[in-house]
């Protein structure tokens, strides 16, 4: 047993080691999320920046699907590194999940310089399969798609085969159950069709069903175990809480796919259904900020990890407004009309994808550090407290900015491109020059870059964060 | 205590969580036969292919309160009548090109995408294509060589994607037949080109 503080593999179990391995990649491309978009929002506002050598498609591109990647890593490993001490037996075909993590980087690191150096292809089926998909969000090419489902199905391997060989806890049934549907479900994305119509209609099940309802409930998983972990919540609790969060979460979220089928030529009684279901979609969000709020308020706010439980009531709180109001917002169709496709959309993907899991895996990168160092204490007068406070708080203010600022700009963009000009070329030019867009995309900038600095100082504070402890962890009998 | 109470219990919720979920799953399967069935191309909503032999236009509809495609008089695409399975071929070639050449990471389409560059929904009856005579070689002059046409005053430029004709046409075709897609009145109060006589 190496030193308290000192990074030691050795205090990791297997399921662990893998963990921060994914956890690892997972910072790295949190960054690069952040560079492209900073890259990106630029160009509103000097539309010549990086002209013909970076487009705007590109960096947007690079944004959007190093979040996606790097949010999977971070559920990947957040379930890898909760694994062992959830079944209680190592990790069942561990070799096998070692290989499909650098099987999966790999391919993350070529399909991202494919974008970069090659960017855009012919219009034949080649360049679906070897440059670009073109599909917001799931741009990756058909063969990066094939090889993603094969490491999704070897991570589905060493979860459920593991908890099949332990103990079958009510967090690992959910999970399990969360993880079949998740892969089942990008199956659904890999596909080409010439009809748009059909094509979005698929695609929308990709996204709305991993988002809105399978992500959720993975979430819901993790903060279980994290309330565990920090507080000591009693299982019964949270696994209670944890059937609530997953009924009302499929009960609202899955037919709530309706509301992602109102303007693509689908029929008129998704009007109904969508609305319906997804105005009841914040329902199982308000769930889980009465169960965070409530657990840390009975235990006095004891944790054994200060920084892991903050971002946890961070989550809580961020997946209630950025996912649960910002979406309710603009869900029902009489709003939607003349929202859908503005900024108003981007406020509300940048607060939801942030609030509700960006804050999740930044807790388990918390939960990982402290093992990783031996079990040091981090709860409070810890020493250099004020990075991870000050981190938290940077990204914080940093995505509200920018939330905000999109949001007014979106107001400016419905009434004028869309209720006034009707959505024409003229009207969407004529609203872009407004000034009250104008000046929300140069908050937004300016968030952008207070974001990139809580970005830095939260990278610096995981690295240095219990180097010069020599406290054990806090018990939770204590 | 708390565990005694049957609305409380974990039992109570895990049946619930799985009822509603397996319920929930089977109605949108359902759902999903209906609407695959509505959104085939050929159908009501979704016309054919071969919809790009004909004048889109976009007009109000008094019963259904908002504005719908009308497939009206033949006015085939680039003068050239085309089979059915010709305009198939064709309108597949644009989209890949769309796909291809990651137009949704600047606009949107159907209203989904980026918003970075205009709306494509109703592209091809837009206003700002002049007149419907020159609106097709338009399109196809723009989409090979947009990078110096500045048409805003904001400096936003579309880049040059190394688009060749036959792909610049078949973008033509895939937008064109996309007009015509009945998508529930969005975009709501669009003012179309002109296309009478």
């Amino acid at each position: 047993m190496t030193a308290l503080g000192k990074l030691d593999r050795a205090n990791l179990n297997g399921g662990q080691k893998l963990a921060v391995k994914y956890f690892t990649v997972a910072i790295a491309l949190f960054g690069a999320q952040i560079l492209f978009g900073l890259l990106a929002g630029l160009q509103y506002l000097y539309p010549d920046f990086l002209f013909g050598i970076l487009d705007f498609s590109v960096n947007r591109m690079v944004h959007i699907n190093a979040m996606v990647v790097w949010l999977l890593f971070g559920f990947l490993g957040s379930v890898y590194w909760l694994l062992e001490d959830e079944s209680g037996v190592p990790v069942v075909g561990l070799g096998l999940g070692n290989l499909a993590f650098w099987i999966f980087t790999l391919a993350v690191v070529v399909v991202v310089l494919v974008y970069l150096l090659v960017q855009t292809g012919v219009g034949e089926q080649s360049s679906i399969w070897l440059i670009n998909e073109g599909r917001e969000y799931i741009e990756a090419p058909r063969w990066a798609d094939i090889g993603i489902v094969v490491c999704v199905l070897v991570f589905f391997y060493n979860a459920a085969a593991t908890f099949a060989k332990g103990r079958y806890t009510g967090i690992g049934g959910v999970l399990v159950l969360d993880l079949i549907a998740l892969a089942g479900i990008y199956l659904a994305g890999m596909y080409y069709t010439p009809n748009i119509s059909m094509d979005q209609h698929w695609w929308w099940w990709v996204i709305h069903l991993w988002v809105e309802a399978t992500w959720e409930v993975l979430v819901g998983c993790l903060m279980a175990y994290g309330l565990i972990k920090t507080l000591g919540v009693r299982r019964k609790i949270v696994e209670t809480w944890l059937y609530i969060e997953v009924a009302l979460m499929f009960g609202s979220g899955i037919l709530g796919l309706g509301h992602h089928y109102f303007w693509i030529g689908t029929p008129e009684y998704w009007f109904t259904i969508g609305g319906f279901f997804s105005a009841l979609e914040p329902i199982p969000l308000v769930a889980m900020v009465v169960h965070a709020v409530f657990d840390a308020g009975h235990h006095k706010l004891k944790s054994t990890n200060n920084p892991a439980l903050a971002w946890i009531i961070a989550q809580a709180f961020g997946n209630f407004f950025g996912a649960g109001v910002w979406g309710f917002m603009h869900t029902l169709p009489q709003i939607n009309l003349y929202t859908h496709g503005t900024q108003w959309t981007a406020s509300h993907g940048h607060f939801a994808f942030f609030g509700a899991y960006v804050t999740m895996v930044i807790a388990y990168f918390y939960l990982a550090i402290q093992k990783w160092r031996g079990g040091v204490y981090m709860s409070g007068n810890l020493i250099g407290a004020w990075k991870w406070k000050w981190a938290l708080a940077l990204l914080h203010i940093g995505m509200l900015m920018m939330t905000m600022a999109m949001l007014i700009s979106g107001y400016e963009q419905s009434q004028i491109e869309r209720a006034i000009e009707g959505s024409s070329w003229v009207g969407y030019f004529t609203a872009q020059a407004h000034p009250w867009f104008v000046q929300g995309m140069q908050w937004r900038q300016i968030g952008g870059w207070i974001f990139a600095a809580g970005f830095v100082l939260l990278a610096w504070d995981l690295m240095t964060i219990g180097r010069k402890e020599t406290r054990p962890v806090r018990s939770l009998t204590e | 205590m708390s565990q005694d109470i049957w609305w409380a219990s974990e039992s109570f919720w895990r049946k619930n969580a799985i009822w509603i979920t397996a319920g929930s799953f089977i109605v949108l399967i359902f759902l999903t036969f209906d609407t695959v069935d509505q959104i085939t191309a050929g159908g009501k909503r979704v016309p054919a292919y071969s919809a790009i032999n004909h004048r889109i236009s976009y007009v109000f509809d008094e019963k259904r309160n908002f504005q719908v495609p009308v497939i009206g008089v033949e006015e085939p695409l680039f003068g050239k009548k085309l089979t059915e399975q010709e305009a198939a071929a064709l309108v597949s070639h644009g989209k890949l090109t769309t796909q291809a050449k990651n137009c949704m990471n600047c606009h949107t389409l159907l209203g989904n995408g980026a918003y970075y560059a205009p709306d494509l929904t109703k592209s091809w009856l837009d206003p700002s294509w002049g007149s419907k005579e020159v609106r097709e070689q338009q399109m196809v002059e723009f989409l090979m060589n947009p990078q110096d046409r500045l048409h805003n005053g904001l400096g936003r430029r579309m880049p040059n994607l190394g688009i060749t004709e036959p792909e610049a046409r078949a973008t033509v075709a895939f937008l064109k037949w996309m007009s015509s897609i009945d998508t529930n009145g969005f975009p709501a109060n669009f003012k179309p080109i002109d296309q009478e006589n």
